[in-house]
């Protein structure tokens, strides 16, 4: 009995290792282990061993099953692993062939400038309000400090569609519009389209868009003003960004300023970018003139506010260096694709 | 507004700085310098010689050689084919090494024209002599420059100096940006008392004193102002006993290196003030001034004049006219008439400074079509007060120059005197608006500089006249401000009450709308909002559409410009045509802006305007495809519904079988279709074009950014394919509607999976399959529930005349 279990483990061990593939393998589990197998038929002729016997043949019998069950998996476990690698080998691809990519459309650059500074006034707890393009005289210039007759009236070039109504110059009739509704303290910001009769050539266009500025509140003072306009210029342009505030006038501020930064491009130095001058001209700001407040049913004795007009187009051409406004209009995708 | 840096001095005589830091400082102080120009930036190493010796040039007829002493030890060989050079004459001479800025052609060369000493036609020649326009000049702003020639200095200049001093050209220019609050510094003087604070210089403006000459003004003029609203103050003097001439040289280089050209002492005068004082005048020939009276009174309409210019003019009632006893002689504050104008022979002059209203003067400058250098100073609304110390300085100047006999007297229509405004003087309020801490004593000082004059008693500010734009403490605060240096007031941030900063929900639904179009591969264009009315008739718009109702722009900038849009359209197949012209391929572009409707027409109150979502696509994908970026933009923004889709749309620009309305809960929100090749012909697009317009007005109340959790399926799906012959005008739409209306509580989804058309099929009809899914949330379905439902579903379609295929 012995040594036939002996001989079916030597035979079993000579097939597992000259197994060329996994079905051979199978084929020794079958025709040794399975139910009409060599081992399987010793343990059936159990009933002609003695008794006593019985056991001890059992435990040898299971021995040897234990052993050629462990043989079939570690010959099954390497085949695979062999296969695997094979298969790995096979697989192989040129990772520098072209990505497959969805085409994502573009936002044209005056969006992405205007989410850019929409962004830094929402952080700094402003509300972006709208006001309609086509306004009334009353709230573009009357409201504003701009008489009928008055020189800045002719100044802006307006489209006039009667006399009483006229395409906006600019996007300030909003915060007249917002001053009004008399809800305070305001923080606003109000971006929009504004007209004004400019042909088209590279640094004009008949329209464009502004983005207006308005806080009113107590003790609002200039040097508030100053804080948050260089505020601004930093997250727009860069935390190296240096502001400078030039006297000015504007009908609806007293005192008005101009706001240059330090040329970003060259950091100040001077460079064909900013005329050698190093700075920037980038928005007109100042302090609400007390007349408009007056006008717009707020007392200038409580309150005082500044205010302050972006050019977005302005914007979005300094910051990706593009150099005629045409291109903003033309929507030719070669352009866009660049954004 | 332009001053030269030399006349500046002549008001700030301690004034030394350099141009650039004359710019930075003024500008900071709020007189904007927007640039300088140096006269002589391109001169170097020229000096007076004086012409010792001429002879012909061995080898050239055109040529001489001259002898020139230039100071030095002995004289320079130059030689030269001008054809005015005689000896002793003393010329401007360009030594070896030295720079001119151009050529005597008048061409100027930036940087300036080198010159070395070398050999003309084989004689040495040390420099060149210079024509005016060699040194950057021209013979309108230096007459007595000959033409074509070298320049001829009067014998009084010092041989050896600089030729570029003696002609006033080591000056710089500035050019300045004045803003229309600050009149006065639309003259010299105006700026050089801005200069002398902006420096802390002694600021010493002329000192005005007519001699006169005897006599009484009143025996020669009457002055008769019968509009004073319109003429505020009129002044008047004479002059007799006129003598023409040149002005001195030094007005005319001052004029000259300011860019007027000089004429005669008395214009130069008139100019000289004007700059000097910003205060135009003009001056009448009086014996050509009927009953030597003036009238100042609205012009009749339709009257005619004839400017001194030539030209004759149709006035209405609205022009201010000056008039002699009979007749008009100039039109106020713009030009004078051809019948009153000083001639060569004139011999006694009648001069005017007068104050017009600026409002007057701009539209009627306007409605005549006739801007002057008068009336452009006039329009900004100028100083009474200064009418009179203006004229003064010209008299004063008649008299210094010799050019007549200043009658004693002025005749002076003043009714009502500009008196100085009283501002209260408040320290704490200017502080508290510009967040400083500056002392009383230093505002005051400030002041001081401006000639704003405190009133100790009464602790007001005093505001000079010429300072019309101060009116109120936060204008003195700006005084304060611009002298302290915008640079050193403080920075800081608001305080107070906390602001929630946000954006409107309409606002984050466009952002949705970007989001999307650009996932779904389309750039976002920009488009105008006005254009041509033709555009209907390129849209093939019905006459009686009602999109042609636009709100029109009464002065647009052309035909093309003139009215707001009402469709979307036009733009984005404007910028589809552009890129199919420059051969893009495959182009995707979405635009988001707004339409303008009118609510009557002509318009009395504004439009209304009506945010649109265009898409516009050519090249690869179809109706469907635009159809699957609408949906994605309806699924984004909780729209979860089916929308509806009704083909009977009517749209005369897009492709008849192939538009449609769509429909959500039953609102209209926008269109899509291909568009009508006959539009596309007209656009020039030479491919099939996809639109779609979403009315987002529309859309809003339907869209939110509120999402609930609806549970995960836990029970086993039971899924049905149906197949199906339609007769072809059924739509789709229409079965999954019955679908939808018949499937039950359990249905869950349904998705077309094959459609055919052709040979297998019979004429008009198309196959159509559907896969439908039925789930219950709560329990496995037993097949009961789903064939009740399917049952009621085929019953439903059979009804329509579908044949079902098993």
């Amino acid at each position: 009995m012995k040594e036939k279990l002996q001989k079916i483990r030597q035979e079993a061990t000579a097939r597992i290792q000259a197994a060329a593939d996994l079905a051979a393998l199978n084929e020794v589990r079958v025709s040794v282990l399975g139910k009409k197998g060599e081992l399987t038929s010793v343990l059936k002729s159990m009933k002609d061993v003695a008794a006593e016997e019985r056991p001890k043949v059992g435990q040898m019998v299971n021995d040897v099953r234990g052993e050629i069950e462990k043989m079939l998996e570690e010959a099954k476990g390497s085949m695979e692993a062999a296969l695997r690698e094979a298969k790995l080998k096979a697989e192989v691809i040129d990772v520098t062939l072209p990505a497959r990519k969805n085409e994502l459309g573009h936002r044209h650059p005056n969006t992405i400038a205007l989410e850019e500074v929409e962004r830094i006034f929402i952080g700094m707890g402003y509300e972006v309000v709208e006001g309609p393009d086509v306004e009334y005289d009353l709230y573009n210039f009357e409201k504003l400090n701009i008489p009928a007759n008055h020189p800045a009236k002719d100044e802006q070039d307006t489209f006039y569609i009667n006399k009483e109504i006229v395409l906006r110059t600019q996007t300030s009739p909003v915060q007249a519009r917002v001053m009004e509704q008399g809800k305070l303290p305001i923080r606003m910001i109000a971006p929009g389209r504004v007209f004004r009769s400019d042909e088209v050539d590279a640094t004009h266009s008949p329209s464009f868009h502004q983005i207006e500025g308005l806080v009113v509140d107590k003790n609002i003072t200039f040097a508030d003003l100053k804080g948050t306009l260089e505020e601004f210029a930093r997250e727009l342009f860069g935390p190296d960004t240096r502001t400078k505030f030039r006297p000015h006038h504007f009908p609806f501020t007293e005192p008005s300023a101009e706001v240059d930064v330090s040329c970003f491009k060259c950091g100040g130095k001077g460079c064909r970018f900013c005329k050698g001058s190093g700075w920037i001209e980038i928005l007109g700001c100042g302090m609400v003139h007390p007349h408009v407040l007056e006008m717009c049913g707020i007392d200038p004795q409580v309150y005082t506010g500044f205010a302050f007009g972006v050019g977005l187009e302005r914007i979005a051409l300094l910051k990706y260096e593009i150099d005629d406004m045409r291109l903003l209009y033309e929507n030719d995708t070669r352009f866009l694709k660049q954004f | 507004m332009d001053t030269s840096l030399s006349w500046i001095k002549a008001y700030v005589p301690d004034l030394e700085v350099t141009a650039q830091e004359y710019t930075d400082a003024m500008t900071l102080s709020g007189t904007k310098v927007e640039g300088f120009q140096r006269l002589d930036a391109d001169l170097d190493r020229i000096v007076i010689g004086q012409i010792k010796k001429i002879e012909r040039h061995p080898d050239a007829d055109k040529l001489v050689v001259c002898q020139v002493d230039v100071g030095g030890d002995a004289p320079i060989q130059i030689v030269t084919g001008a054809p005015n050079v005689e000896e002793g004459q003393k010329v401007p001479v360009v030594l070896d090494g030295g720079r001119v800025a151009g050529g005597h052609d008048g061409k100027m060369t930036p940087g300036g024209v080198p010159i070395k000493k070398g050999k003309l036609r084989g004689v040495e020649s040390d420099g060149m002599m210079c024509s005016i326009e060699e040194l950057g000049q021209t013979r309108e702003l230096f007459p007595e420059a000959p033409e074509n020639g070298i320049y001829i200095f009067p014998q009084d200049v010092t041989v050896g100096e600089s030729a570029v001093h003696a002609l006033g050209l080591d000056d710089v220019i500035f050019e300045y940006e004045i803003t229309s609050n600050r009149v006065d510094c639309y003259s010299v003087i105006g700026i050089a008392r801005e200069a002398a604070a902006t420096f802390r210089k002694k600021f010493v403006p002329p000192v005005v004193e007519v001699k006169g000459s005897g006599g009484d003004v009143n025996d020669y003029i009457q002055v008769d102002v019968k509009d004073v609203d319109l003429c505020p103050r009129y002044c008047a003097r004479v002059v007799k006993n006129i003598k023409l001439a040149p002005s001195p040289k030094w007005m005319q280089q001052r004029l000259a290196v300011n860019g007027i050209r000089p004429i005669n002492n008395l214009v130069d005068i008139t100019n000289y003030v004007m700059e000097e004082y910003g205060q135009p005048m003009h001056a009448y020939d009086l014996d050509t001034i009927a009953g030597h009276r003036i009238l100042v009174r609205r012009a009749e309409n339709g009257e005619k004049f004839v400017t001194l210019d030539g030209q004759e003019r149709v006035m209405d009632d609205s022009v201010l006219m000056i008039c002699d006893g009979e007749k008009a002689v100039g039109i106020a504050g713009i030009m004078g008439g051809e019948n009153s104008m000083i001639t060569d022979s004139v011999q006694t002059l009648l001069f005017e400074a007068a104050c017009f209203d600026g409002t007057n003067i701009r539209l009627s400058s306007k409605k005549i079509g006739l801007r002057t250098d008068a009336s452009g100073k006039f329009e900004k609304g100028l100083d009474p007060n200064n009418a009179k110390e203006a004229i003064d300085r010209a008299c004063q100047l008649i008299e210094e120059l010799g050019a007549g006999e200043v009658v004693d007297g002025m005749v002076d229509v003043y009714p009502g005197v500009k008196e100085p405004v009283r501002v209260p003087f408040e320290p704490e309020e200017i502080n508290a608006l510009l967040g400083t801490k500056i002392s009383r004593e230093q505002m005051l000082e400030y002041f001081d500089m401006l000639e704003l004059v405190y009133d100790r008693k009464t602790e007001e500010i005093l505001v000079p006249t010429f300072r019309q734009d101060v009116e109120r403490t936060a204008d003195l605060a700006e005084e304060v401000a611009r002298f302290f240096g915008y640079d050193n007031i403080p920075v800081t941030l608001p305080r107070g009450e906390a602001t929630t900063g946000k954006l409107p929900f309409k606002l984050r639904i466009e952002e949705e709308a970007r989001n999307i179009a650009e996932f779904c591969g389309f750039s976002q264009g920009m488009c105008y909002s006005f254009e041509s009315p033709k555009v209907f008739d390129k849209l093939r718009l019905d006459g009686q559409d009602p999109l042609r109702r636009a709100v029109p722009i009464s002065n647009p900038l052309g035909e093309d410009f003139s009215i707001m849009r009402t469709i979307s359209l036009n733009g984005m197949l404007t910028s589809l045509a552009t890129n199919y012209n420059r051969r893009n391929k495959d182009v995707r572009l979405y635009e988001l802006g707004n339409i303008y409707l009118p609510k009557e027409l002509p318009v009395t109150e504004l439009p209304e305007e009506r945010m649109q979502f265009t898409l516009g696509m050519y090249g690869e994908g179809d109706f469907f495809t635009m159809k699957g970026v609408v949906e994605e933009f309806f699924d984004r923004i909780g729209m979860d519904k089916r929308p509806v889709y009704d083909p009977r749309a009517g749209r005369n620009y897009l492709h008849p079988g192939r538009q449609a309305n769509i429909l959500y809960e039953g609102t209209n929100i926008g269109y899509l279709g291909e568009l009508h090749p006959t539009v596309a012909d007209a656009y020039g697009i030479g491919e099939r074009v996809y639109l779609a317009v979403l009315d987002m007005p529309s859309i809003l109340p339907f869209a939110t950014f509120d999402r609930k959790y609806q549970g995960v399926a836990r029970y086993p799906a039971v899924n049905r394919d149906i197949s199906m012959v339609v007769p072809r005008e059924i739509l789709a739409g229409q079965i999954e509607a019955m679908i939808a209306q018949r499937g039950g509580k359990y249905l869950e989804s349904y998705r077309l999976f094959d459609i055919y058309e052709g040979s297998q099929i019979k004429e008009g009809y198309k196959s159509l399959a559907y896969s439908i899914v039925f789930r219950a949330k709560d329990r496995t379905l037993e097949e009961a529930d789903v064939s009740a439902a399917m049952k009621k579903i085929l019953h439903g379609l059979e009804s329509m005349g579908i044949e079902l295929r098993q």
